[in-house]
């Protein structure tokens, strides 16, 4: 089974409705949500949840006001300043490392495990899917990642499928390194500006750095068509091979809007585009 | 005063709203690119750099001399980046928070300080706007502990902007923490709608006073503006969808380098935020 994920450095470069296209185009496939950050492929996949599970990921430390004797150890021990002079744990600071648990002198930090995200297995009209939801503000993105491609995994050798098509997170950090670690290969979708260079660079950079072939597809090319060139150029130098160049289009806009893949939505022009930047990645993937 | 501005995720407009109101403002800003994956805004400010420092985080290095394999430091990590074999200890500098348990726990002090570099904090200036940003080093999963450490250098005297990284989980909030308001960029599609949502539930939680740019306004549908109405959040400014804006951003250029008459608006945008914070037009956000 064919891992490809489909990454951009950021968000915003149309990066989920050519996911959405590709899973219009790919037979025999699972398809993932992994940006559980901000998800959005359910919003054209329209998926009918077939399971649910609670995602745990680490624990919070609790103080107990009526045992704790405000020795301050805890206080001085916290590396993430998570702890207040009145002795109360800021959910959103603690880290779940459990010093001040270990060292409190009267037992008075309790650790409960924590809930922080769901996941689902559900059915859509273009496939199985994959998705989660990671709770506001919680962190462990990176493991709710794994969890779900592991879960992709399973369901596609249980129906015998050949591809498992992610939708990836923004960044370079933990998300990613999540989404693409072991995967066959990267997509990496970016747009003609001066940021989408960079962030190309910086995520081509993180492919080396894993060694996981990268292909790339300028979006939007046309807005710039002296850096769309250069980005061309880059691609050249660092053997990424460009498999596609998509000019500006509102339709992608409308499509979204309509709830429908841009394949459904306007099966001609540049849908056609897209169907011939697929043959190509696939291709791609047959040589890996 | 603390502007975090944030947006579910990227691509919205955030870096282009952030740094358009650093220029517009006749007052001395502090800019913040906490955006520390991905950070842009340099690309738009061309700050001169002038200061440059590495940030590194405490990880273990074992002592085999005094290591007695007790094991207590690998039971006390929460994070798998220790493990106690019969004769040997496994450090995993990459899965390590650095919440130095093994350091206070080891008995024999055989566990030392050592670090690992998370990136790097580099500051200038770009004429009126003193440029600080943080960048990860590629391969470096941790985020959140490099924007702590671009954000030690706000100044409460001044007016701090804080380009805040995309999504809902820990970099953003190490980003919004501690902000005085949380400026939420959008765009008027349904994707733009649902990562609002995100954003909003964050900025909430946190109980930081929002409002919401809305940017390539004309381009999509009216949800959004319906979502505001209904959940009585300010909309402080619409940026339409205008193909000379995005081929300005397109090669580095802010809207106010193009459209000089904007620095008005992104000042009336500064004027909106204080009335908010002083509870003088828009109420409790």
């Amino acid at each position: 089974m064919k891992e490809l994920t489909i990454i951009s450095g950021k968000g915003g470069t149309g990066k989920t409705s050519l996911v959405a296209a590709f899973a219009s185009l790919a037979v025999n496939k699972v398809i993932v949500d992994g940006d559980v950050d901000a998800a959005d492929l359910h919003l054209i996949l329209k998926p009918e949840i077939k399971t649910h599970e609670e995602f745990k990921g680490g624990r919070k430390a609790v103080i107990n006001p009526d045992l704790c004797t405000a020795c301050g150890q805890c206080i001085e021990l916290c590396q993430f300043k998570a702890i207040s002079k009145d002795y109360v744990i800021d959910e959103f600071s603690c880290e779940g490392c459990g010093v001040c648990v270990h060292f409190c002198p009267v037992q008075a930090i309790e650790f409960p495990e924590n809930i922080c995200g769901e996941w689902f297995v559900s059915e859509t009209r273009l496939g199985p899917f994959v998705h989660a939801k990671l709770g506001i503000a919680e962190e462990n993105s990176g493991k709710l990642i794994t969890t779900i491609r592991r879960q992709a995994e399973k369901l596609g050798e249980e129906r015998g499928l050949d591809m498992i098509l992610i939708d990836g997170p923004p960044g370079i950090g933990c998300p990613v390194i999540a989404a693409t670690t072991g995967a066959s290969a990267v997509l990496v979708v970016t747009e003609p500006t001066v940021s989408g260079v960079h962030d190309l660079e910086r995520v081509g950079e993180l492919t080396k750095y894993f060694k996981i072939p990268a292909m790339v597809c300028i979006n939007k090319f046309d807005i710039n068509l002296d850096v769309a060139d250069r980005i061309e150029k880059y691609c050249v130098q660092e053997g990424f091979e460009l498999v596609g160049k998509i000019p500006y289009d509102p339709i992608f806009t409308e499509a979204m809007i309509a709830e429908k893949t841009i394949i459904e939505y306007s099966p001609n022009g540049l849908s056609e585009m897209v169907r011939g930047m697929w043959g190509r990645i696939i291709n791609r993937m047959e040589t890996i | 005063m603390v502007i975090s501005i944030a947006s579910g995720k990227g691509g919205t407009g955030k870096t282009t709203v952030g740094v358009n109101l650093a220029v517009s403002l006749d007052k001395r800003v502090r800019f913040f690119d906490c955006d520390v994956e991905e950070p842009n805004a340099h690309l738009f400010l061309k700050p001169i750099i002038n200061e440059r420092t590495a940030v590194n985080t405490f990880v273990p290095e074992i002592d085999f001399t005094k290591c007695t394999y007790c094991g207590k430091c690998g039971e006390i990590c929460q994070f798998n980046a220790i493990a106690v074999l019969k004769d040997y200890v496994l450090t995993f500098p990459e899965l390590c928070h650095s919440c130095r348990g093994c350091l206070f726990v080891c008995p024999e002090k055989a566990v030392q300080e050592s670090s690992r570099e998370l990136g790097v904090i580099e500051q200038g200036r770009a004429g009126q706007v003193e440029f600080i940003h943080g960048r990860l080093r590629i391969g470096e999963a941790m985020s959140p502990p490099l924007i702590r450490a671009v954000k030690e250098r706000i100044d409460k005297r001044q007016i701090n902007i804080i380009d805040a990284p995309p999504g809902t989980s820990c970099p953003v909030i190490a980003a919004l923490k501690g902000a005085d308001f949380a400026l939420l960029v959008t765009e008027p599609t349904p994707f733009g709608l649902n990562d609002l949502i995100l954003a909003v539930e964050a900025v909430r939680a946190l109980k930081i006073p929002l409002g919401v740019v809305l940017n390539r306004a004309g381009n999509g549908d009216v949800c959004v503006q319906s979502y505001l109405a209904r959940e009585n959040i300010p909309l402080l400014l619409e940026i339409p969808m205008d193909r000379k804006i995005a081929e300005a951003y397109s090669r580095g250029q802010m809207i106010v380098d193009v459209m000089p008459e904007w620095k008005e608006k992104f000042r009336g945008l500064y004027q909106k935020i204080e009335d908010i914070l002083n509870g003088n037009r828009w109420g409790n956000a």
